[in-house]
């Protein structure tokens, strides 16, 4: 008679799998089927991001920062100028303040297409992802009208912009919003409300409050959790505060405050509350003015630091950054959104199934090339 | 909350500190890497205060003959409103308390900054490299790092035409 004997196993998740969005890999200590603790191992994507920036002028660190958070270029550059405004002190002329709104309104969408879709791979679903990406593509198509580029922009410069928009623009947008927000429901019915995916994703890996902060997860995930806190809407930044929009938030309709289901529910009406935005800056938008004219020729910020955030697609992005009066930084870090969202992911993981972890993963939509600069 | 009275209620709290501020950014704080763990808990636990949130940690180097230092951004969800910590270090041994078990997101945060730095978070439960392999040697970020000849025996690349 064999001694029967117990032990706990690691498995090893990664780096190359489909459901780590990226080169990520977790080593799993399961007991049994129940996942005991969670390792994750990053830096497969480190670039020196923060190296570089000490090398560059502050002009030649966008693309960089594009690089960093690839899904939503837009916004990271948002929140980059917005930094660097805010020490140069310049005022940005209005049309440039709403094209850059509604650019990223439209990179959040996108942003979030991608989440949801990806999400609804990781449990089993292929169709809508399919379908998200079909409207996905409208919305890079517009990105390239704009300024050439369809993932990496480069579009947002300090002070300005780097294109105005181009001519047919202003409509092609509009007709596109028109498109879009009856395809928000089309999402509902093939995944939102599906039976099997509210199975897989209810009651599943609970994020609570408490947890959230302490962890200092933001944006959409920290909303999930219940918690009323967005930037756009509490701390106004750039011209947030002309618009009227609603926050979601997570309140357990399918299962309890703070489930996977949650957090997928937040970014699918967040969608609807950019539309909202987009279309309200559409129609107060001045038609004239010139898009460089803020743009300065020399960029050497007073000696000092400054520390700046801004909501993203996944959370608030912060910049500290530190000059001596040079044309390159001293300190540049970024505080990315998705670094923090992934440390909590071994302390809602414990007790739940292998199959569970992806989904709970899945939810939190990290991207890597933020997580490891 | 001013910062101003976050200020006063700190250094009421703690009359023995040197509680300073800096020049260059007018709202922060510089405690002594010593105190630092009495400021943390009380910063995070007082009633008016209320810092729940950690929201970025930075490590700076101030140049080959300078100190190193720490600097944390604070946020307060409850009262909304910031603080600034700023610890200066010894180059030679940098260390300071950590406060992983107080902020849960210290730990990555920490880690990174020891992985960059070399800065020591003391009682951190799991300090190793996090962005970086554990065998690689030396901390990037510091003004005086010299990028190695050979990872593994791999030579690194020296050609850095397009960078100025």
């Amino acid at each position: 008679m064999g001694v029967r004997q117990t032990e706990e196993m690691v498995l090893n998740i990664g780096p190359q799998h489909p459901s780590t969005h990226g080169v990520l890999r977790l080593k799993v200590k399961t007991d049994g089927e129940i996942v005991t603790a969670i390792i994750p191992v990053i830096g497969y994507l480190h670039r020196c991001f923060e190296k570089h920036c000490e090398n560059i002028t502050y002009e030649q660190i966008i693309p960089y920062v594009d690089r960093c958070d690839y899904i939503a270029s837009m916004n990271n550059d948002f929140g980059y100028v917005l930094a660097m405004e805010d020490m140069l002190a310049i005022e940005v002329p209005e049309k440039v303040q709403y094209i850059r709104v509604i650019m990223a309104e439209m990179n959040r969408i996108a942003s979030h297409l991608l989440a949801l879709g990806t999400f609804g791979l990781d449990v089993g679903a292929f169709t809508p992802f399919l379908y998200m990406f079909r409207d996905r593509e409208r919305i890079l198509d517009l990105f390239e009208l704009t300024c050439g580029a369809r993932l990496l922009y480069n579009y947002m410069w300090i002070g300005g912009l780097s294109h105005d928009i181009p001519l047919g623009f202003v409509e092609k947008t509009y007709e596109f919003l028109d498109y879009f927000l009856p395809h928000v429901d089309e999402y509902n019915n093939l995944l939102t409300f599906n039976k099997i995916f509210i199975e897989r994703t209810a009651d599943v890996g609970i994020l609570t409050p408490e947890v959230a902060i302490n962890y200092g997860v933001t944006g959409p995930n920290l909303r999930g959790s219940g918690v009323k806190w967005d930037l756009r809407k509490d701390e106004p930044y750039s011209i947030y505060d002309r618009f009227d929009f609603e926050i979601p938030v997570g309140t357990g309709i399918k299962g309890s405050v703070g489930d996977c289901w949650d957090r997928y529910w937040v970014r699918a009406e967040e969608m609807r509350e950019s539309v909202k935005i987009i279309r309200q800056a559409l129609d107060q938008m001045p038609r004239d003015g010139d898009v460089r004219g803020a743009v300065p020729r020399r960029i050497r910020p007073p000696k000092g630091a400054i520390y700046s955030r801004s909501e993203t697609p996944r959370g608030e992005l912060g910049f500290y950054i530190i000059s001596d009066g040079k044309p390159k930084p001293t300190r540049m870090k970024m505080r990315s959104p998705a670094f923090t969202a992934l440390s909590v992911l071994s302390e809602i993981s414990q007790g739940w199934m292998i199959s569970d972890v992806l989904a709970i993963l899945g939810s939190l939509d990290i991207v890597l090339g933020e997580i490891d600069r | 909350m001013t910062f101003e009275e976050i200020y006063q209620l700190i250094s009421a709290k703690f009359p023995d500190l040197e509680i300073g501020q800096p020049e260059e950014t007018a709202n922060a704080l510089i405690v002594k890497s010593e105190s630092w763990l009495p400021v943390a808990e009380f910063i995070a636990a007082a009633d008016e205060l209320k810092f729940d949130s950690l929201h970025c940690i930075t490590g700076v180097d101030n140049g080959p003959e300078n100190n190193l230092e720490v600097r944390y951004n604070f946020f307060s969800m409850t009262h909304r409103h910031w603080l600034e910590v700023q610890i200066i270090l010894e180059r030679d041994q940098p260390s300071v308390p950590s406060v992983e078990k107080i902020w849960r997101t210290a730990d990555w945060l920490e880690r990174e900054t020891y992985d960059m730095y070399g800065i020591v978070f003391e009682w951190h439960r799991d300090l190793r490299r996090i962005l970086l392999e554990d065998d690689w040697e030396g901390w990037p970020l510091r003004k005086d790092y010299v990028e190695p000849q050979f990872y593994r025996d791999m030579p690194v690349p020296k050609d850095k035409s397009g960078w100025e």
